[in-house]
């Protein structure tokens, strides 16, 4: 520790903290614009000067390291000439636009401009007016506001890991560009929007379309991805406007991927507002209470074991307990909440957990990858796979399809026989995991969701034990989940009771005739063709896949639209808030199937939130006890079975396209056509 | 006036064979070995005591510079990088150092390099200089193959390379870090000290970047002792200097002189004197585009060295003598220095990215009178929100220019504000009548 003077305090700080910091340490607030504290120091906007006694210049406080006995000043007449000089500096070149600029409200610059600026201009020359740059469909660009920070080529460079930002030209001519204006091709290119600090790069979605004071903000959690990011959801009157990312060291520390900001406007479309019932083999307008009764009809006739349950991607916990206890009611073991047919197992906990956990990442020392691909499946634990890389010392291996993870990644393989090589250590490679401390495997749902799953599940975990990734407070054995739902459903024992049928066994069951009746809970990631005769209710939120196969559709809340528990690929419980309300006579989902017992004659024994999680916390504790790993301990699972020599393929194939409101968003459309390539090609004649 | 058996130059003009026979001949190569056998200590001990302040601008101490250097390697190897980018106004010295003299330079990496510690030396030469690159690659050349550097340099033991670098041609790659960055393959943008190059250089490596005068002239030094070195000029002031003398003089030269020479004797000695004799000056720039312009009142007592041109609020510089007579715009000729720092500017940091074309058509408009009286003090301060607020010199050397014009020229530019008003009041009753 080295002791510091700041304004007359003596203040303690940690060796290797720079000046900005420690004159945080001691309260004093110090303006800045291209210092952000997980990217690298820059020092070029020159607002964070500082005085320093027995230096002749003041210096710049977020690159100067802190010396033992060093002397601040932060507040003389000095350093307050420095401040207005440098924000008349900026000024003078940035356009006097604040009225029609989305940033107003919450832009660096204003409120800078008025804590520490001049109150007139002093400058007579013309402004300087620069070129937009198109950085594709998320990002707008007005460059004429840019102030050169280089905070978005930093995050371009170092975290999303992609080198299509930079700076060109020189002096005033400087300009901030992707050289070829094409679209970033990053997954976390939103994230440039709120390191912005002025108006330059600002939200093409969102433009113009709200005042940052006429939202209502609610902290709540994402559910496109199995991160569990925590995300702050502006909505005003019904509809979310925008979201952004909060912060949480330990999940998405302040990022955000595209999918989880910009799929919103997915909301807005294709919603089931309204409950539905099919007549004469077209789905016709309905009320609650005839959409109930013609299912209670059906059901009543139907004996209990020819009853079916799926739960989808984006189920919350609280709607899968009163589906599982509806169905135990009815008298049916046909329940799974493994749309894809993933082979996890519910017996051990730590068989189907992150156990590492995300921050976990960045005390590994080595990592196998089998059969994923983490950009597209979680472009935060990606993320943090690239912090750990440049950390250094850090070597990827892969097990599965050619990656291109911004990191370097050798791949083994292809599919299972390198896996095998790896489980019996045949392989010399396998050295990289079992000659390091803490060495560590992500298992994707690509490895897992094939016939041969349990055995690729049991050649995983002999990987793990071999190469001594299971040890006494590191626990390196992942699985990454690709669905918000999916690891809450394996805590609750969404799975299939004995004799019961697994997502197959039930499409099986439901296409030769076995099954009378299906109950969707937004499952629309199934073959819907498979589903025969069956009778399907579908309770979801859009109408996608599962809502157009139904007999009677249930119109459900998407997951800003109510207060839920999601459990994360880690293990970790989060609540999450409601922001608004859902669309016409849409209901929240638990609330639905509650209502559904009731008419069916076996009501649900519980009738408030509360009392849901209450339910919740009996069956798995931990979903009580919010943002909280448990220990999960290590055992038996997977087979010795053979394995198919067929390789891995990542179950995301498209980034932008994962889910019903991805599916529904114009936003990831144009993503999945101008950053992938993917849609409809111009033919000539297209307009 | 510097006696001929003191001059370290002595083939400036080109006159002799400037290649390794010729600079043998002229005595460098001359038992190198022996200067190395003094050892790191003893090299850099005698450089501290000539006195040698560095050639470049900025007169640090260079032996001091040279003991930042880690004495024992960390795992990483120590370079020696030479600023051979001279983009200075009015500077051209390195350039006959490099087409006239280069053994020089290589035999004084070499000894330079090894007082560092340094396995290698970079020369990071102005792209303009593709003569002087290709005389100064046959020099490293020659020095290769007559075992001088590299495997074994001069029978001493020590391993010691030399690459020469051309530059793209941008003026802020010669200052010392945005150099690194440039040698290294990026944009050319000064990087943030600390860490000093000592410590995080080309590479991440200790690194000593140092003038090319000022390692030509360390062989002499040690061969000659440093008592002789430290013997001419003035204390804190020591030795000789290239002069370059432009502008408005009879016979514009570059010459070696001893520090400390009266500017006037300089200028009427060495390069004919003022066009129209030494009453018809108007001012001079004394080291270069960077440094304040000092009148002929200053002019006619000023000695020539860092410590006595700090005293009128000048700087020694690179010691370019920009000699300029009474015909002289000087408004104008201050307005292209700034014009020339707005191109230059690296865009880099805020002041001098938005201060440099601010202050330039500021000027741009007192050229012609186009301004109000208070614009000046406006003027004046944005030169002082710059200076000292930026990363590198530059921020400084755009500003201290127009600091020297209005410090010494503030009636001319009033003059020129009110004849303008008055021109157009003119114009203005004239329409109206």
């Amino acid at each position: 520790m080295l002791t510091v003077t700041i304004d007359g305090v003596e203040v303690e700080v940690e060796a290797g903290a720079t000046v900005l910091q420690a004159c945080e340490q001691a309260g004093k607030e110090i303006p800045r614009f291209c210092y952000h504290d997980r990217l690298n120091i820059a020092g070029n906007c020159r607002m964070c000067l500082v005085e320093m006694e027995n230096s002749p210049k003041p210096i710049a406080s977020c690159a100067m390291p802190i010396g033992d006995g060093m002397v601040i000043h932060t507040n003389t007449p000095q350093v307050r000439k420095a401040r207005e000089g440098v924000m008349e500096f900026l000024l003078i070149n940035h356009p006097l636009d604040c009225p029609i600029c989305d940033q107003g409200g919450e832009c660096d610059l204003q409120d800078q401009a008025m804590a520490y600026g001049l109150d007139h201009s002093r400058y007579r020359e013309n402004k300087r007016a620069v070129k937009d740059k198109d950085l594709g469909p998320l990002v707008k660009t007005v460059m004429t506001r840019c102030i050169h920070c280089t905070r978005c080529i930093r995050f371009a460079t170092e975290i999303a890991g992609v080198e299509e930002l930079g700076a060109l030209g020189r002096g005033e001519h400087m300009e901030i560009s992707n050289y070829i204006e094409r679209a970033l091709t990053s997954e976390l290119s939103g994230n440039i929007i709120d390191l912005c600090p002025v108006g330059a790069l600002t939200s093409k979605p969102y433009a113009f379309t709200a005042r940052s004071w006429e939202l209502n903000t609610t902290e709540t959690i994402d559910a496109h991805d199995a991160v569990g990011s925590n995300i702050r959801v502006d909505s005003r009157g019904r509809s979310v406007l925008r979201v952004l990312p909060r912060l949480h060291e330990d999940v998405n520390e302040e990022w955000l991927s595209d999918k989880a900001r910009f799929a919103n406007d997915g909301l807005r479309r294709q919603r089931l507002d309204r409950p539905y019932i099919r007549c004469d083999g077209r789905l016709q307008p309905s009320t609650w209470d005839d959409a109930f009764s013609a299912i209670a009809d059906r059901l009543k006739a139907t004996n209990g074991d020819r009853i079916a349950a799926i739960a989808g991607d984006m189920a919350c916990a609280e709607s899968m307990i009163a589906l599982k206890d509806l169905m135990t009611a009815l008298g049916s073991p046909h329940v799974d909440c493994r749309q894809d047919g993933a082979k996890l197992e519910t017996e051990v906990r730590a068989s189907y957990l992150f156990n590492t956990t995300i921050a976990g990442i960045e005390d590994a020392d080595a990592c196998l990858l089998i059969g994923t691909n983490p950009r597209w499946e979680a472009a935060l634990v990606n993320a943090r796979l690239r912090k750990r890389y440049l950390a250094g010392g850090f070597r990827i291996l892969s097990v599965g399809p050619e990656l291109d993870l911004t990191i370097p990644v050798e791949t083994l393989g292809g599919g299972p026989d390198a896996l095998a090589a790896l489980a019996d250590g045949s392989l010399s490679s396998s050295a990289v995991l079992s000659n390091v401390e803490r060495p560590m495997l992500i298992l994707g749902q690509g490895a897992l969701a094939r016939f041969d799953g349990s055995a690729i599940l049991g050649a995983a975990r002999c990987i793990a034990e071999r190469c001594n990734m299971v040890q006494d407070g590191w626990n390196g054995f992942n699985v990454l989940h690709t669905a918000a739902a999916r690891v809450a459903g394996l805590d609750l024992g969404m799975v299939p009771e004995q004799g019961g049928r697994d997502v197959s066994g039930i499409l099986e069951g439901a296409g030769n005739g076995d099954l009378d009746a299906v109950f969707l809970l937004g499952a629309d990631e199934i073959n819907t063709s498979d589903l025969g005769d069956a009778f399907v209710i579908y309770l979801g939120h859009h109408g996608d896949a599962g809502a157009n196969r139904a007999d009677v559709v249930l119109p459900g809340a998407a997951y800003v639209e109510k207060n839920a528990t999601w459990v994360n690929t880690e293990g970790r419980a989060q609540l999450g808030q409601r922001a608004v309300f859902p669309p016409g006579d849409a209901r929240e989902d638990w609330a639905v199937v509650r209502a559904l017992s009731e008419v069916v004659g076996h009501t649900l024994p519980y009738d408030d939130l509360a009392s849901v999680r209450a339910r919740l916390a009996e069956i798995a504790p931990l979903l009580g006890s919010p943002d909280e790993i448990g220990p999960a301990t290590w055992g038996a699972f997977g087979t010795d079975g053979a394995m198919n020599s067929d390789p891995f393929a990542s179950p995301v194939s498209d980034f932008y396209m994962t889910n019903a409101i991805c599916r529904a968003s114009e936003t990831m459309a144009a993503c999945s056509a101008q950053i992938l390539g993917a849609g409809p090609r111009d033919t000539g004649t297209h307009g | 006036m510097l006696d001929d058996e003191d001059r370290i130059f002595t083939n400036l003009y080109g006159l002799e064979d400037w290649r390794l026979a010729g600079a043998r001949a002229r005595g460098d190569w001359d038992d190198t070995k022996a200067l190395l056998e003094k050892g790191r200590d003893e090299i850099i001990q005698e450089i501290k005591d000539s006195g040698l302040r560095g050639r470049g601008g900025a007169g640090f101490p260079a032996g001091l510079k040279w003991s930042f250097m880690p004495k024992e390697s960390d795992g990483r190897p120590s370079y020696l990088v030479v600023n051979a980018d001279e983009g200075e106004p009015g500077t051209c010295k390195d350039r006959d150092i490099l087409r006239h003299d280069p053994h020089k330079l290589v035999e004084g990496c070499l000894v330079a390099g090894f007082a560092m510690g340094a396995c290698a030396a970079y020369i990071y030469t102005r792209g303009e200089f593709h003569r002087e690159i290709q005389n100064l690659q046959t020099a490293v050349d020659e020095a290769y193959d007559g075992g001088l550097i590299g495997k074994n340099a001069c029978n001493s033991g020590y391993d010691f390379d030399v690459y020469v670098h051309p530059g793209a041609g941008a003026y802020i790659c010669g200052e010392e870090m945005a150099l690194i960055e440039s040698l290294e393959g990026k944009k050319g943008q000064p990087r943030l000290k600390p860490p000093f190059p000592a410590a995080v250089g080309v590479w991440g490596c200790p690194t000593t970047v140092n003038n090319v005068e000022t390692i030509a002239v360390a062989p002499e030094i040690l061969r000659r002792g440093y008592s002789w070195f430290a013997g001419l000029g003035r204390p804190n002031n020591t030795g000789t200097k290239i002069f370059c003398i432009s502008g408005h003089v009879n016979e514009p030269c570059n010459v070696e002189e001893e520090m400390g020479i009266p500017m006037r004797e300089l200028i009427e000695k060495h390069a004919g004197g003022v066009r129209g004799g030494w009453d018809n000056l108007l001012a001079v720039i004394p080291g270069g585009a960077s440094v304040p312009v000092i009148p002929k009142s200053v002019c006619d007592t000023v000695l020539m060295d860092f410590d006595s041109l700090k005293d009128v609020k000048s700087g020694l510089g690179t010691a370019a003598v920009i000699v300029m007579d009474k015909s002289t715009d000087i408004v104008k000729a201050i307005a292209r220095l700034s014009k020339f720092y707005m191109h230059e500017s690296c865009g880099q940091c805020t002041p001098c990215r938005e201060g440099t074309g601010w202050m330039s058509r500021v000027m741009d408009r007192l050229v012609e009178g186009r301004a109000e009286v208070a614009e000046i003090d406006l003027l004046e301060e944005v030169t002082y929100q710059i200076e000292g607020h930026t990363i590198c010199a530059l921020g400084d050397a755009a500003a201290w220019p127009i600091q020297g014009l209005i410090r010494h020229f503030r009636p001319e530019l009033e003059r020129r504000i009110v004849e303008r008003m008055l021109s157009d009041e003119g114009a203005s009753t004239e329409a109206a009548a």
